[in-house]
């Protein structure tokens, strides 16, 4: 598993915004997932999506990493901020506009 | 709706872990059904309102977490998704 989790590591500290969810931005494989890809679609901030369908290990390493039982997951600059959950409850509150605007990741021109 | 097995022991394991001032346990799997991870049993999809004064001072992040462990062995066996709803008691 030390290979997946380097892998992981890296991804999420090279991206500034990385979701982890089941199928890909264009066309999410689950409701939870789906409903993350259109918050951040929404606040136009750029970010990677990683599908943990395409592989066991992936989808059983992500829960490792981040002691987190669910997809999807989300990471800005290196941070585990949540899942669909919480997620959505900091869309909500502004609190992920401001995290997005504070940490410089507004699209240009958005 | 009424709960089924799975949901009863939900409701039984988070009154015994957190004695809520407030506990609504919803099973949504009907919601879901014939997505990925939904079963013809049902109880497969769980939503949790939770209020306790355990949450107190803790992050999101970490009141999801105690509900998670509390929980481990239904999600790891049977429920596919946990919807998490937690507030410190006001």
């Amino acid at each position: 598993m030390t290979e997946v989790r380097d892998w992981i590591d890296n991804v999420v500290k090279t991206n500034d915004v990385v979701l982890f969810m089941k199928g890909t931005p264009e066309q999410p494989q689950c409701g939870f997932s789906g409903r993350v890809t259109q918050m951040l679609d929404y606040l136009q901030v750029p970010y990677s999506g990683v599908n943990v369908l395409e592989s066991d290990m992936l989808r059983q390493g992500i829960k490792e990493y981040s002691d987190w039982p669910t997809v999807p997951q989300l990471y800005i600059k290196g941070e585990f901020i949540g899942g669909c959950d919480i997620v959505t409850e900091m869309f909500q509150s502004g609190e992920l506009k401001d995290t997005i605007t504070e940490q410089g990741l507004v699209a240009e021109g958005a | 709706m009424s709960l089924g097995q799975i949901g009863q022991r939900i409701t039984q394991k988070l009154t015994e872990a957190f004695s809520p001032a407030e506990l609504n346990v919803i099973d949504e799997s009907h919601k879901h059904a014939g997505h990925v991870g939904a079963r013809p049993e049902g109880e497969t999809h769980f939503k949790v309102v939770i209020v306790s004064e355990a949450f107190q001072g803790k992050s999101r992040i970490e009141q999801h977490r105690l509900i998670n462990q509390v929980l481990a062995e239904e999600l790891a066996e049977r429920v596919h998704a946990l919807s998490i709803s937690a507030n410190a008691a006001t």
